[in-house]
């Protein structure tokens, strides 16, 4: 249990998947304008990030090591992940018509996130067995909401301000996430 | 022919990814903490993107448009399952060093980008012309934000040494913190000639 609660504070703080890894940094900067997107875009992201490192993980374990087919997987995994995103908009969209109304548009966003794909190589990467990969991809997941949440709440701000012409849009938030960055730098050494 | 050059030239300047288009950041912050990986993650985007923005423009006639997207994406998947087994039997530091950053190629938004905006629809020639321009600009901005990180951070330059013995380094620079700091002075850079330009044009 101590590993595992090790494993989520190193995931979440100490090497937070988008602060310090540098993945899954499109809709970091893109949906991160205001507070109520970014809940949209953490719940769908949390929602497929285990979904998807779990199938993958049982792809590559089950389906391709026994066949010898391990040079294959970014071609399997990538087609896992663009797969599974239709099956859960469909799935939801006829089960769960209010989740599917709320997750809509970030659900397509999510198959070309570099941190669904990036987990879900990290945990072949490291070797991580069932349970490790479900507990790694959800503390991930919980680290990226943290850090597109944070990020939101600061660009909200951004509004009431005076930002010059040069700095409005990208460069403002970058150099925003720069300051955040260094601020999880501090909580290196924590964790694993 | 005049078309093939500018279709060439505008990944130069004009839309150099990723100031212009902000598509495929990932990368572009986690390697440019040298540039010798700098250097080596952009030939293998530039391949990439070569081979499927090639493939993509010669089938576009034959792709049915309701499933493009995957069949992309299978085409890319494949050059970059290619580019990793080159990596790891010819150039194995650089295989260590890239690590995770090589799979993750596939899913640079820059090339899936490419192919659904440009080599789709264009004659394979343009396409060509296209992502060499496109993947020779994005890897001149991996290498100049790199040289900046390197430079700054370690008084290095593709590992020889720039600076003074006595300089110890801002190591700011070469941590993940410097990356999006540096970035963003460079978006910013970019903004300010461009609006510079701009007024210019206007007043004549």
């Amino acid at each position: 249990m101590a590993d595992y609660l090790l494993m989520m504070v190193t995931a979440i703080f100490a090497n937070n998947i988008l602060l310090i890894r540098f993945l899954g940094l499109c809709p970091f900067v893109g949906v991160s304008t205001s507070l109520e997107s970014a809940l949209g875009m953490s719940a769908a992201a949390l929602f497929v990030n285990v979904l998807a490192s779990t199938i993958s993980w049982n792809v590559y374990n089950f389906l391709l090591v026994p066949l010898e087919l391990e040079y294959l997987r970014t071609v399997a995994f990538i087609l896992v992940i663009a797969s599974l995103v239709q099956l859960v908009e469909i799935i939801l969209q006829k089960v769960a018509p209010a989740l599917y109304r709320a997750l809509g548009i970030y659900l397509p966003l999510i198959t070309t996130n570099c941190m669904i794909f990036g987990v879900a190589v990290l945990n072949i990467q490291e070797k991580h067995s069932f349970m490790e990969t479900i507990v790694y991809a959800f503390a991930t997941a919980i680290g990226f909401s943290l850090a597109l949440i944070i990020l939101a709440a600061i660009r909200e701000r951004f509004a009431l301000g005076k930002v010059p012409a040069m700095m409005s849009g990208f460069p403002a938030a970058l150099i925003t996430a720069g300051l955040m960055a260094l601020c999880f730098t501090g909580f290196m050494g924590l964790g694993q | 022919m005049s078309r093939i050059v500018d279709e060439f030239t505008k990944g130069l300047w004009k839309e150099i990814p990723p100031f212009r288009f902000v598509l495929g950041l990932c990368p572009v912050l986690a390697v440019t903490s040298s540039v010798s990986s700098a250097l080596g993650l952009g030939c293998g985007v530039i391949f990439v993107l070569m081979v499927s923005n090639t493939l993509v423009s010669t089938f576009r006639h034959h792709i049915p448009s309701k499933i493009r997207v995957p069949v992309f994406i299978v085409i890319i998947a494949s050059a970059v399952t290619i580019v990793e087994l080159m990596m790891e039997a010819y150039f194995y530091s650089l295989y260590e060093v890239l690590g995770i950053w090589i799979p993750l190629i596939v899913v640079n938004c820059l090339i899936l980008g490419r192919a659904e905006a440009f080599a789709r629809k264009e004659a394979v020639h343009l396409a060509v012309a296209d992502g060499l321009g496109m993947g020779i600009g994005f890897t001149t901005s991996l290498v100049v934000l790199a040289s900046i990180r390197e430079v700054i951070g370690a008084g290095t330059w593709f590992g020889l040494q720039v600076m003074p013995k006595a300089y110890l380094g801002f190591e700011l620079f070469q941590r993940p913190p410097g990356a999006f700091i540096c970035l963003g002075l460079m978006l910013a850079v970019i903004n300010f000639i461009s609006l510079k330009t701009e007024k210019k044009g206007a007043a004549c």
